[in-house]
């Protein structure tokens, strides 16, 4: 048309992009991926009580070609990752993936060889829910910080994660090693978990 | 015949009915007082610390989600009444379930739950808390630390202190919700 080489450069993009995200965020269809106790709370957000659908997001789908966001929720085993990497690649882009509760951010008090210590080991997670289970309002939350991040993202629908150097606060300490604050005696504790 | 305007006669009434849906975002519900939200290393009324560095919560988790390393307190430098103080105080929110074993195990009351729940993030490192994030916030009376004991010769006189609402953490209505129950109250 012509259209675009008469406008500012990157006026187009950009404001598509705006468009597109804000149509994104506030019609996101999530995938149901309910693994265990956290599903319950899932459910329950869905239901009447905290209604998902003043969202947008009251169609669990049950089939990945007509699911934007994955919840993952509850404790993802072994056995059970090949199968959510399937239903994610089978999810048409773009696509977000929220891990709700402890086990399926990090594997939880499971720290064993049965679940996979955390779904980011199999898939991009654009958000972490704590919480074991979480109460709906704290999924609420995590959505809407979701979508928060999804009305700022690129025309892909790319999120660009916070990275540790943003927190303002001290680095963790990893488990075994020695932090360079002074000669402290050894640790004698059970070290933190990552 | 008179069946189906029976059922459309229901549906017509509900729409009168009150509705049950929470609005949560703009109207965020109060939850219970003893709610086991995010946790709060507490203070003395002086401003001192009262996580001694003993590592009972990080033995008692059962996700092994604390992690602690205790320090000497020495007259120039001290934290907390006695001898240690709890110098580095990790909490990893993605490990942790809530359970209040750790709130249990301390033996000072230092560390307590609060109603606090959004805590979701996108960084697998943010959601570990630091020191800095879960210790209590000072109010108008407290001094920050370090500075030397102020209310009592020994440690003994802090750990006898009567405990009000007032010393524990601040405002106590606005951090544990509405009602007379603390966090401190917690057995």
């Amino acid at each position: 048309m012509g259209l675009e080489e008469k406008l500012p450069s990157g006026f187009l993009l950009t404001n598509v992009a705006k468009m597109a995200n804000m149509v994104r965020a506030d019609s996101l269809w999530p995938a149901t991926f309910g693994l265990a106790c956290c599903a319950i709370e899932m459910m329950a957000t869905g239901g009447g009580r905290y209604d998902l659908a003043r969202f947008g997001m009251e169609v669990f789908r049950a089939s990945p070609r007509q699911a934007d966001l994955m919840i993952v929720a509850g404790r993802v085993s072994q056995k059970m990752a090949p199968v959510l990497r399937q239903i994610y690649d089978q999810m048409p882009e773009p696509k977000w993936v929220l891990a709700m509760g402890v086990c399926a951010s990090s594997g939880g008090m499971f720290n064993n060889y049965a679940i996979v210590q955390g779904v980011d080991h199999i898939v991009p997670v654009d958000m972490y829910l704590p919480g074991c289970p979480p109460r709906p309002e704290m999924l609420m939350d995590a959505i809407l910080k979701l979508h928060e991040k999804i009305r700022v993202a690129d025309i892909n629908g790319k999120t660009t994660p916070t990275t540790i150097d943003d927190s303002p606060y001290d680095k963790p300490i990893a488990r075994g090693t020695r932090h360079a604050l002074g000669d402290l005696e050894p640790v004698r504790g059970p070290g933190v978990r990552r | 015949m008179l069946d189906a305007l029976k059922g459309f006669g229901l549906t017509f009434r509900s729409q009168f009915r009150k509705v049950t849906t929470e609005l949560y975002p703009e109207d965020t519900k109060v939850t219970a007082p003893r709610y086991h939200g995010r946790h709060q290393l507490n203070r003395y009324p002086d401003g001192l610390e009262k996580c001694i560095g003993c590592e009972l919560c990080a033995w008692a988790c059962p996700a092994d989600a604390i992690y602690v390393e205790g320090a000497d307190n020495t007259e120039q430098e001290r934290y907390s009444p006695g001898e240690r103080y709890g110098r580095i105080y990790q909490i990893n929110y993605l490990r942790c379930i809530g359970c209040g074993l750790c709130i249990e195990a301390c033996p000072t009351r230092a560390l307590t739950m609060t109603n606090e729940y959004e805590l979701a993030d996108d960084s697998r490192q943010d959601l570990i808390f630091t020191k800095e994030q879960l210790v209590a916030p000072l109010t108008a009376d407290m001094e920050a630390p370090p500075h030397p004991m102020r209310l009592g010769e020994t440690d003994q006189d802090y750990y006898t202190l009567e405990y009000t609402l007032e010393n524990t953490l601040g405002d106590p209505a606005e951090a544990q919700g509405s009602g007379p129950t603390s966090g401190e109250a917690h057995p």
